[in-house]
């Protein structure tokens, strides 16, 4: 069953199509990567499904609901959650913090309850808490709970963002290039998590990322984009030998270098 | 050193995390209620005077240093704090009724007024909000049927249970109205900082991209946040008026803003120590300069007070731009970390690009 589509999506700036008349759909339970040179439209897809971007026309579907009806802060209640591209924490404040922003969707507590602080915001601190435990404990955070944004690792804040968006109990999580400026074995440990993040907590994965060796160990399908469009779809093999992928990365003659190598390839 | 040790969540959500803290703060509230029988009573009437400006500057703490929405216009929310109490005192309201309901007016009015000022950002936010300072002198006068216009109006007699509240009189007892507003909205500060609230507040101040992604509505948190803020500045300037007998149109002009912004910035922005900090800085600096010129034996100077204040302003923002507490924070943890502490642990790391095309 398919948890988010689009539909002949399209949205320009100005003069540049960022996304032309594209139509996908990522189902429930499946770890889904978008890949394409830069300038594709990939964030440019993310920031619509945030609705940070309205779309000109074509449609966006959320479980059978239209996010185009939504506003931005309704697409995280929904279920929707994700990370930035460059890293978008709250950095004044501790990783504990930051991830209890991440359960803002689940505040039930009114402003008078919380400027006296009475009995039902304390109980819900308690369970928003074990709910960020959770995740802490999930994703290694611990020795870094009381810890300032401001002077983490690039790594650590890459992680504390995977966090935050866990902590919002999303249905759908899209990552925007999670590898990026990851060491080898950060890397290497981000691809467990999304392993684990799809087979244990049975979220949806939508993501952005560059690195193939990422890409095609933990997605079960890929799209390729170029220049807005889609070029091709399906496992992460069939998409990395589709020729027209192999054109938009590396020019038309690496097509007959290719179709030479065939053979040794694996 | 000290450890925590934290055996559940309550640590970090109760008010004192450890028997340290509580012991610490109950300490200075013991000292601040013993303060009458301690000081003599011109000193008591500054100490009120601190107290009065910290309830201000919370007000405006809330927005700027919490939310990161700079406004120049707390000095028209303060008069009409001041204002809407007296007039309600006048009008037969027990003070203790009265202040409030000044405060919730305010804040009502500020959340409204909010509506439109919070789709701006940066310095058009606080263009707006210093013409409505401006604004504020020139409505005062319109309104002179309620609000004495120019003539200005005096302060009513204050009484709370039979006892009256007279700084001439019983200066102990304005001294215990203000410490008590002050602990009270103290208190609600920082429940909303460990609330859910507190964090969108902070969220909004540090991405407002990303707080929208988390789900947090950021036109409705400004708006909160910036109803709250009147709401405590209007209490501060009720009680202000108050405590100086008199006031018209030009007590709260939009200097008092300007003042209160650098209160907080010397205070140290986003702590609320920052705001009693910096109301000590404000409330005892022209005292301590009158004494100053006095005993160089000269003349006042016209204008040194101002030229003082600009000075400081500007040399915290170049050298310690997280201000008298974030001073005292460093030293701390200097001492803690004693001799483990690196020179440029708070050093401000770089940046990463922010997504701020998005907005």
């Amino acid at each position: 069953m398919s948890l988010l589509t689009l539909e002949n999506v399209t949205l320009k700036f100005g003069g540049v199509t960022a996304v032309n008349n594209l139509s996908m759909s990522v189902n429930e339970g499946e770890v889904f990567a978008l890949v394409g040179p830069n300038g594709a439209g990939k964030s440019t897809v993310f920031n619509m499904i945030s609705r940070f971007y309205r779309p000109f026309n074509g449609k966006i579907t959320f479980d059978g609901q239209n996010l185009l009806d939504r506003r931005p802060n309704e697409v995280a209640s929904l279920g929707i959650a994700r990370t930035f591209q460059n890293i978008e924490l709250f950095d004044h404040a501790t990783v504990l913090q930051n991830l209890l922003v991440g359960r803002h969707r689940h505040r039930k507590t009114t402003l008078v309850e919380e400027i006296l602080f009475m009995g039902r915001t304390r109980s819900e601190e308690r369970k928003h808490r074990l709910a960020v435990e959770e995740v802490i404990e999930f994703l290694d955070l611990q020795a870094y709970r009381d810890k300032m944004i401001m002077g983490l690792p690039y790594g650590v804040r890459k992680v504390v963002e995977l966090a935050r968006a866990l902590a919002t109990k999303p249905r759908l999580l899209l990552l925007d290039e999670p590898a990026s400026g990851l060491s080898v074995e950060e890397t290497q440990d981000m691809r467990w998590w999304i392993d684990d993040i799809r087979r244990q907590m049975g979220i949806t994965v939508l993501m952005v990322e560059h690195d193939m060796g990422l890409v095609s160990k933990v997605c079960d399908r890929v799209l390729a984009l170029a220049d807005g469009a889609a070029l091709a779809e399906g496992t992460p093999t069939e998409v990395q030998s589709h020729p027209a992928v192999i054109e938009a990365y590396l020019g038309t003659s690496a097509i007959s270098k290719t179709a030479n190598a065939k053979g040794e390839r694996v | 050193m000290r450890f925590h040790f934290k055996t559940s969540y309550d640590h970090d959500i109760r008010l004192f995390p450890d028997r340290w803290t509580l012991s610490v703060y109950g300490a200075l509230l013991v000292l601040m209620l013993v303060l009458p029988w301690i000081i003599d009573s011109f000193y008591l009437g500054e100490v009120t005077n601190v107290l009065i400006w910290a309830v201000a500057g919370l007000g405006l703490m809330l927005l700027t240093g919490q939310t990161g929405q700079v406004s120049l216009g707390h000095s028209a929310f303060m008069a009409l704090g001041c204002y809407s109490c007296v007039i309600m005192m006048e009008n037969g309201v027990p003070i203790l009724l009265a202040l409030p309901l000044a405060g919730v007016l305010t804040g009502v009015i500020g959340a409204i007024i909010a509506l439109p000022a919070l789709r701006l950002h940066g310095v058009y936010l606080a263009i707006f909000t210093l013409a409505l300072a401006i604004l504020a002198d020139d409505v005062i006068v319109i309104l002179s049927p309620w609000t004495g216009g120019v003539n200005g109006k005096f302060a009513p007699e204050i009484w709370i249970f039979g006892i009256e509240i007279n700084r001439w009189a019983n200066p102990a007892s304005w001294y215990f109205l203000a410490l008590g507003t002050a602990v009270v909205v103290t208190l609600l500060y920082r429940n909303l900082l460990r609330a859910p609230l507190g964090r969108a507040f902070a969220a909004v101040r540090d991405s407002e991209i990303s707080a929208q992604a988390m789900g947090v509505d950021v036109a409705r948190t400004k708006t909160l946040a910036f109803g709250l803020s009147c709401a405590f500045a209007g209490l501060g300037g009720a009680l202000l008026g108050l405590f100086a007998g008199a006031f018209n149109n030009e007590t709260f002009n939009f200097l008092i803003s300007i003042q209160l912004l650098m209160m907080i910035i010397i205070g140290g922005l986003g702590f609320i120590h920052g705001a009693f900090l910096g109301a000590i800085v404000i409330a005892f600096l022209p005292q301590f300069l009158s004494i100053l010129t006095d005993n160089l034996g000269s003349a006042s100077i016209p204008g040194l007070e101002t030229g003082v204040f600009g000075m400081l302003l500007i040399a915290f923002i170049l050298f310690e731009p997280m201000g008298l507490y974030g001073r005292w924070l460093k030293m701390r943890t200097w001492l803690e970390l004693f001799p483990f502490a690196r020179r440029d642990m708070f050093r401000r790391q770089k940046t990463y690009l922010k997504t701020e095309r998005l907005r």
